[in-house]
């Protein structure tokens, strides 16, 4: 101001940018619910696990069911799919990490990063469970061998998975991600 | 109004003058409806009247299909066909609303290439252009959260595509996803809102329509040649221009009667040619349509969307520029509102002192090009994301970019335009003969 050097800081400058301050934390105040109140509500956030019966799953098939609101993928691999997911350079990869949330400390984009421990502890690379939502926009991949690396396939924009769910081709940027799952029995998983 | 000299409301009786000293309401309306408006416009001035048409009908009819539709995820499919079997005449009303938006996009895109051709974008109607840009922005929003409302297969999956485009924002995308979705995918608090959200939004474009016209009101409208309107005298200016009210109006609702036949016959004969029979499925999310298709006006963007993939070498390059933070998914959804984005500054883009392609002999043809280059993405979008439709979306993605940013600002250094007529009376009395004015009165349309 240009009376600054006349009046250093006078009483009516203090109350000024005070009340200011306080109108503009007043007004945020007041605007954070309008906005909060979009966000996911209590019965939806509510904490949710799911627990499936995996006896049917033969080795070569997959169940898809739905989990918040969106589908998981779980694939009894056959030894074919298991050695073509092995075979893959981790060079080859789109996506050289393990997308994987039961590895609390992360790790490469390896098959066996990708697979499920079953009930006995071992990874025997046979269980594959997923989250089934393509990583570019949401669609819902087909699975059962589709595109050119013998996984899923995402009709919506082109991108390719392998028997991993790994991507390889298109415009997706990431491996589906794996969700948080566990065998609680011989063939019952845990989800959440 | 508008710097042109030209008459203003004079209230006569004692009502009429009591009146105008308290609020001049009638006095704006007059000014409004009498602006002097250039007489060489062609037929390509008249979907803005249309555009007018279309946003109080689609008002008009969505208020009345919001009376008998049920927002949720269980009933609003069901609520759909109760419109389409149960309420007397909701069937037409209902076809009258979903071709309307089709109608609506028609007239937007031919009023902005209307626009794109003849400068109408140049100075002194920046604004006016901007205020467009966004109208247009809101009109996809609205047509975006319309299409969910009815909960069929295509409804679902475009939102959850669509909203994707906001989660590929770095860092902050999926809290926003989840914020705009209200849940980890799109359920019934997504569909609750988006009905909340279609119903505001036009008249927020209404508002804004106002400010629009306003816009060109001050500044006067652009015409076929680009000549501005003389203004140092009354006589001068009533040679170039007629008054809106009722020449222009009179003209305008022809062209819209006209227009309306085309629209009704497609409403009454074809209604869901423009639509996609995968949207009479009720939601899924547990299948994907085998092809999602947005509806037709979103192609041209859609395919820009899809263009960029990770083996585009400016992807490649953006994303070792950005450390990995620009993925292949985020460029997708930057190109996408870049090509919109472009378009908004194209007052600043082009370098061309002459406003109107009509005396761009260069321009011209990369305008042409320019349409035909739209027509192709909107082909391109529609097509699988497969095989050549890419590298031909790559393509058309480019030139819509080199257009803008490269063609514009060039053609105005080295294009030698041709020479424009002095006054629009004189490019008036070269199209249509000796019936107009010879310059000293207020001309008579031919009749």
């Amino acid at each position: 101001m240009s009376h600054a050097e006349d009046h250093p800081s006078t009483r009516r400058d203090f109350l000024y940018y005070a009340t200011g301050g306080v109108g503009a934390v007043a007004t945020g105040a007041a605007v954070w619910p309008l906005i909060n109140q979009m966000n996911p509500s209590a019965d939806v956030q509510a904490a949710s696990t799911l627990r499936v019966d995996l006896s049917t799953l033969e080795p070569g098939t997959q169940l898809t069911v739905l989990f918040l609101g969106k589908p998981i993928f779980i694939r009894r691999r056959t030894a074919d799919e298991i050695e073509a997911g092995r075979a893959v350079e981790l060079s080859d990869l789109v996506d050289n990490d393990a997308r994987n949330a039961n590895l609390p400390n992360g790790g490469d984009g390896g098959d066996e990063n990708r697979t499920m421990v079953d009930f006995a502890g071992e990874n025997t690379g046979e269980w594959l469970v997923m989250w089934g939502v393509c990583t570019h926009l949401g669609c819902v991949p087909l699975g059962d061998g589709a595109g050119d690396f013998g996984g899923w396939f995402c009709p919506c924009h082109g991108s390719h998975y392998d028997t991993a769910g790994r991507i390889r081709r298109g415009p997706a940027p990431e491996n589906l991600p794996v969700p948080s799952a566990s065998f609680v029995d011989e063939t019952t998983i845990l989800l959440g | 109004m508008s710097g042109i000299p030209h008459d203003h409301y004079e209230p006569k009786s004692n009502a009429a003058k009591w009146l105008h000293r308290r609020l001049p309401v009638v006095g704006l309306l007059y000014d409004t409806l009498m602006i002097p408006t250039p007489k060489n416009l062609n037929w390509m001035w008249i979907w803005g009247i249309v555009l007018a048409f279309c946003l109080v009908m689609q008002i008009v009819t969505g208020v009345i299909l919001v009376m008998h539709y049920t927002p949720h995820v269980d009933l609003a499919f069901a609520s759909i066909e109760h419109i389409m079997r149960n309420v007397n005449g909701g069937w037409a009303i209902r076809y009258i609303h979903m071709n309307g938006a089709s109608l609506f996009f028609i007239a937007v895109y031919l009023h902005i290439f209307r626009g794109l051709y003849y400068g109408s974008y140049k100075a002194p109607r920046e604004v006016t252009w901007i205020i467009g840009m966004l109208i247009y922005l809101l009109m996809m929003a609205t047509g975006f959260l319309g299409y969910v409302l009815p909960w069929g297969q295509m409804s679902f999956w475009g939102a959850t595509v669509i909203t994707g485009l906001f989660g590929a924002i770095p860092f902050v995308g999926e809290a926003i996803q989840t914020w705009l979705l209200g849940g980890p995918a799109v359920d019934n608090a997504t569909l609750n809102r988006f009905l909340s959200l279609h119903f505001l939004l036009p008249f927020v474009i209404a508002g804004l329509v106002v400010v629009h016209i306003w816009a060109f009101h001050h500044t006067g409208n652009n015409n076929p040649t680009g000549v501005d309107v003389r203004k140092s005298s009354r006589k001068e200016a009533e040679a170039d221009t007629l008054p809106f009210w009722p020449y222009f109006v009179i003209k305008d609702v022809f062209a819209l009667a006209v227009v309306l036949v085309a629209f009704f016959a497609v409403v009454g004969f074809m209604p869901n040619f423009l639509g996609h029979p995968d949207n009479y499925i009720e939601a899924n999310p547990m299948v994907t349509p085998a092809h999602i298709v947005p509806e037709w006006y979103y192609l041209p963007f859609y395919a820009i969307l899809r263009a960029f993939d990770g083996e585009v070498w400016v992807v490649i390059w953006a994303s070792w520029l950005t450390g990995g933070i620009v993925d292949a998914k985020f460029f997708g959804v930057i190109a996408m509102f870049g090509a919109i984005a472009v378009m908004a500054l194209v007052p600043w883009l082009d370098t061309s002192s002459v406003r109107s392609g009509r005396y761009r002999p260069m321009f011209k043809w990369w305008f042409w090009l320019l349409a035909v280059d739209f027509m192709v993405l909107m082909w391109a979008g529609a097509m699988p994301a497969e095989g050549i439709y890419p590298y031909i979306a790559l393509i058309g993605a480019a030139y819509w970019f080199a257009y803008f940013l490269v063609i514009l600002p060039l053609l105005g250094i080295f294009e030698k335009p041709l020479p424009q007529p002095a006054t629009i009376e004189e490019d008036f009395k070269e199209h249509y003969g000796k019936s107009g004015s010879n310059g000293d009165t207020a001309a008579t349309p031919a009749e």
